[in-house]
């Protein structure tokens, strides 16, 4: 798992930000568009491409998507 | 756990569920998240509601009209099993009750499960074991949730219903095939958190605290909708291939894959992931929400009826959640009876 993959399917759950705008430090929870819904699809596209499960915890501990890439990456 | 029960099979399904309709987009969310982004997201169009019935009063309609459509006599009824989390009085078991109410035999086994979504699962294979080794030729399972212990405000996703599925003791019949599995580690993910022993009812109980930015009180539900979202698209899908692998058989080769009714994101994924075609995956969401331990029997009950009753039809059912509890079933059905949705 390489954490430019990561970042961008992280980006591709969000429809109104550009993926140009994400990077390891990117605080993924602070655009607007950010929701439930978004952690939803983020778990279910991070399962798909790693085949990693993150949890509610990896996700409401994670400030950046360094934080979110670690978490999933302990679980490889 | 695996088991498996052969010269049993399923007879019929008859689902309960209270006339009044509750629709999506009536529903008052926020301005970024409104119905129309619910209907979309959960894939609930309407469900129904209504605070008149009990669970027992929907299941207990649904077999009255399952018996007739089957012309079964009430004293060949050997078992009664009664799946809910919403029984009728802490004590006595639901399932009592309804031997009385249904005028079942006094030399009848009942006996109440407390378990939601994987429920019906678990009904069926704990009714499959006592029929293998003992005298019972007919039994009658008892799933859904509907009227609640406390009053507070409905949940957007749940829906009401009680159903009656009737397992019967059939020479060469395939029977069925389990696979059962337990995490009580992800208690929490899913939790009414006052009311039972641990945390007895009192006037505390009743405080309104934030949760997940809603108000709400110690009695009423709680979930981690994220953890239950990682449980549901990991565990159900490898609980499925397990049982192939186990007994031997292709699950890719069976008819219908019926999954508990949870979120149509998540049963997309699951599907997903089986490498099946979803048209092999009714739906009964968009019309009764998420149901508990009744949607998988609702589901085959409305959604197939008129398609499989006169032919040879195969299998998968898988149910999961609170607990953390899932069970996968596979069994084939033969002139099945669906009795006409019933509606109090």
């Amino acid at each position: 798992m390489e954490i430019n993959d990561f970042i961008k399917c992280v980006a591709e759950q969000y429809e109104e930000v550009d993926a140009q705008e994400f990077t390891p430090d990117t605080k993924f929870k602070t655009f607007e568009e950010w929701s439930s819904l978004t952690s939803l699809s983020i778990i279910a596209a991070v399962d798909d491409e790693f085949g990693v499960t993150l949890k509610g915890d990896d996700i409401r501990n994670a400030t950046t998507i360094q934080d979110l890439f670690d978490a999933a990456k302990a679980k490889v | 756990m695996f088991c498996s029960f052969k010269d049993l099979k399923i007879a019929g399904i008859a689902a309960g569920v209270p006339k009044n309709v509750v629709k999506s987009e009536d529903l008052n969310l926020s301005a970024d998240y409104d119905a129309a982004a619910f209907i979309e997201t959960t894939g609930i169009r309407e469900r129904r509601y209504s605070n008149d019935f009990t669970t027992s009063d929907l299941c207990c309609a649904a077999a009255e009209k399952l018996i007739a459509d089957l012309g079964w006599e009430k004293s060949e009824i050997g078992i009664l099993v009664f799946v809910s989390q919403n029984a009728d009085y802490i004590l006595p078991a639901t399932a009592c009750i309804l031997q009385d109410r249904l005028g079942l035999d006094k030399e009848c086994y009942a006996e109440d499960i407390a378990l939601g979504c994987s429920g019906w699962v678990y009904g069926l294979s704990t009714i499959a074991g006592l029929m293998s080794a003992g005298t019972v030729k007919k039994a009658l399972l008892l799933a859904g949730d509907a009227k609640r212990r406390a009053e507070y405000p409905l949940d957007t996703l749940m829906g009401f219903s009680g159903t009656a599925t009737a397992i019967a003791w059939e020479d060469g019949a395939p029977g069925f095939k389990f696979h059962l599995g337990t995490d009580g580690s992800g208690a929490q993910a899913i939790i009414i958190p006052d009311g039972g022993a641990r945390n007895m009812t009192t006037l505390h109980s009743f405080d309104m605290e934030e949760v997940d930015g809603k108000m709400i009180n110690r009695l009423t539900p709680r979930m981690d909708g994220m953890d239950v979202f990682s449980f549901a698209i990991t565990v159900p899908p490898k609980s499925i291939k397990k049982l192939g692998e186990y007994y031997g058989f292709d699950y890719q080769k069976a008819d219908y894959f019926v999954f508990h009714q949870g979120n149509v994101i998540m049963l997309n994924k699951i599907i997903k992931k089986l490498k099946v075609e979803p048209e092999r995956m009714p739906l009964s969401l968009p019309y009764y929400g998420n149901t508990s331990s009744a949607s998988i029997p609702i589901t085959i009950a409305t959604q197939l009826k008129g398609k499989i009753e006169n032919k040879h039809t195969k299998f998968i059912g898988c149910g999961f959640g609170v607990g953390l509890s899932w069970g996968t079933v596979a069994f084939e059905t033969d002139s099945i009876v669906l009795s006409d949705l019933v509606e109090l």
